[in-house]
């Protein structure tokens, strides 16, 4: 497997002072599912900034050994970043909102007609293109955020809390939706969560971080079955994964308080 | 679309009588106008009837409508500069926060400062008396445009920003494709009050330009009437402006409705 992008050293100062990072060393590897799992305040969103190139480390390095970048050191186009909240704009209808990327990239509507079309079928959309973002769901507005993300095809998609505000059986069925989408495009996921179910159920590899200041606390490869459902849900091996991932960011807590 | 759920239409008896029920009273209104003069004998050189004004708006359109077209003249060329100067100094304004800060000082005078206190000065530099009227009309409907401009490109979901970041767009793309759709809520909302304002500050520049002759608006003829003791053709001066008034409201309304029914919270009706 090789790696996509490599963190070295990465720390992270805000202006008032706050250490939101510090020395944060990762490599992830192309395909990878990776969740950053921790409680509020340790860095797992600014960690997801910093490897967008939406905010600068403050030291250290992010690389990108397997990708062309651009003058600032980013592979343009190869990232697709969904927001916790859905982050549509509302002036625009689906199509248009799912049209941005290429819009910004310089491709016209007739060219860009195909792939926002098929990317709006791949999250079951297809039948609302004219559709306003006022006139969908919570869980609809998120699907046209993920098909957004992925119109560009990425290498790698951020994901940060995306379904965090959700109804627990809307984000079931995106937590699946997603998975296939994962299998199908090959596309590298790294997922910010607070829900050890969510990343238990959904990652190849857990990385638990801790606050105060943030970083990494440890790093779980999961083993999963390769057809994850609602049978999954309730079984004894998920059980055994969630409880694993629970007691490690359990530690992690811990190694904050003390 | 298969999807979409079907709205419930209001009933056509709601609908007809939201219409009706503001008409007619105003009809009663009027009636009342009318029957008070009648009941009273009031000599129309006091109160005029809602019918002698009727008639002075017919006999007198010979005087009144080129006077009203003077005043639209300037109520809408003062709107149309206010909205092309405000957008562009708003959008150069929030380029950059020292920009912002230097031009605060003259943004607030031109703000707190009674536009009808220096209209005798705008009438003194301006070339002719019709360019100051317009100086003084474009200096008050100016100001709620640029400030709600100002606010509007601002105001835009930093995540979206972020968003454009991430795909490399430049600051060209950014205030076109973002900051400016983001902002038509605000510029409606300055819009009215904008139209407004400008016909406003048309009649009281020129009751204080006292200008009078051939290109005369509405106020010189209030003024002369009022000289006059000329009450009908007042009132139907009066009428004529506050015509001019709603048709300006209802403009600028159905521009902002046209921009926004689409999507903004303010256009979108709501069941209960």
């Amino acid at each position: 497997m090789s790696t996509l992008l490599a963190m070295r050293d990465v720390s992270k100062i805000f202006a008032n002072g706050t250490l939101a990072l510090n020395g944060m060393s990762l490599e992830i590897g192309e395909g990878e599912f990776l969740s950053l799992l921790g409680p509020s305040g340790c860095g797992k969103s600014t960690a997801l900034r910093i490897m967008a190139g939406l905010t600068a480390p403050s030291s250290g390095t992010v690389e990108w050994p397997s990708s062309r970048t651009n003058e600032r050191g980013l592979p343009q186009g190869d990232i697709g970043f969904v927001f916790q909240e859905p982050t549509l704009m509302p002036w625009q209808n689906v199509f248009g909102n799912v049209y941005l990327p290429l819009k910004l990239h310089g491709l016209s509507k007739a060219q860009a007609r195909e792939r926002v079309m098929d990317n709006l079928e791949s999250v079951g959309l297809a039948d609302f293109a004219n559709a306003y973002p006022r006139q969908l769901s919570g869980g609809m507005k998120m699907r046209v955020s993920i098909a957004r993300a992925l119109v560009t095809r990425p290498r790698l998609l951020l994901m940060d809390e995306p379904f965090a505000a959700l109804d627990e059986i809307t984000r079931h069925k995106l937590n699946d939706d997603l998975l296939a989408l994962w299998r199908r495009t090959g596309v590298t996921v790294i997922f910010v969560t607070h829900s050890v179910f969510e990343s238990a159920y959904l990652s190849s590899r857990i990385v638990v971080m801790r606050p105060r200041p943030g970083q990494v606390f440890s790093d779980l490869p999961i083993a999963q079955p390769e057809m994850r459902g609602e049978a999954y849900r309730v079984s004894e091996f998920y059980r055994a994964n969630c409880q694993s991932v629970s007691e490690a960011l359990q530690g992690a807590i811990r190694a904050a308080e003390s | 679309m298969a999807s979409t759920p079907r709205v419930p239409s209001i009933s056509t008896r709601q609908r007809v009588l939201q219409v009706l029920v503001p008409l007619l009273a105003l009809a009663v209104g009027i009636l009342v106008w009318q029957w008070i003069v009648t009941a009273n004998q009031i000599p129309k050189y006091i109160l005029p009837s809602p019918v002698d004004t009727a008639v002075a708006l017919f006999t007198d359109s010979g005087t009144l409508w080129p006077a009203l077209l003077v005043t639209m003249r300037i109520t809408f060329m003062a709107l149309a500069v206010a909205i092309i100067g405000g957008v562009t100094i708003a959008i150069i304004i929030v380029q950059s926060k020292w920009l912002e800060l230097a031009l605060f000082p003259f943004t607030v005078i031109l703000q707190v400062t009674p536009i009808i206190a220096i209209a005798p000065l705008i009438l003194i530099y301006a070339p002719d008396t019709q360019t100051a009227l317009m100086i003084c009309a474009f200096a008050v409907a100016f100001f709620p445009i640029l400030s709600n401009m100002v606010q509007g490109l601002k105001s835009v979901d930093h995540r979206l920003l972020d968003l454009f970041e991430l795909y490399g767009a430049n600051r060209w793309q950014a205030l076109l494709f973002l900051r400016i759709p983001a902002s038509m809520p605000y510029f409606m909302a300055g819009l009215r009050i904008a139209g407004g304002l400008s016909l406003i500050a048309a009649v009281v520049a020129e009751f204080a330009a006292g200008s009078a002759g051939q290109g005369a608006g509405l106020a010189f003829r209030l003024l002369e009437s009022q000289y006059r003791l000329n009450l009908p053709r007042m009132f139907a001066a009066l009428i004529m402006l506050c015509g001019t008034g709603i048709a300006i409201y209802a403009l600028t309304s159905l521009i902002a409705w046209l921009t926004l029914h689409r999507w903004h919270e303010s256009a979108i009706e709501r069941e209960d």
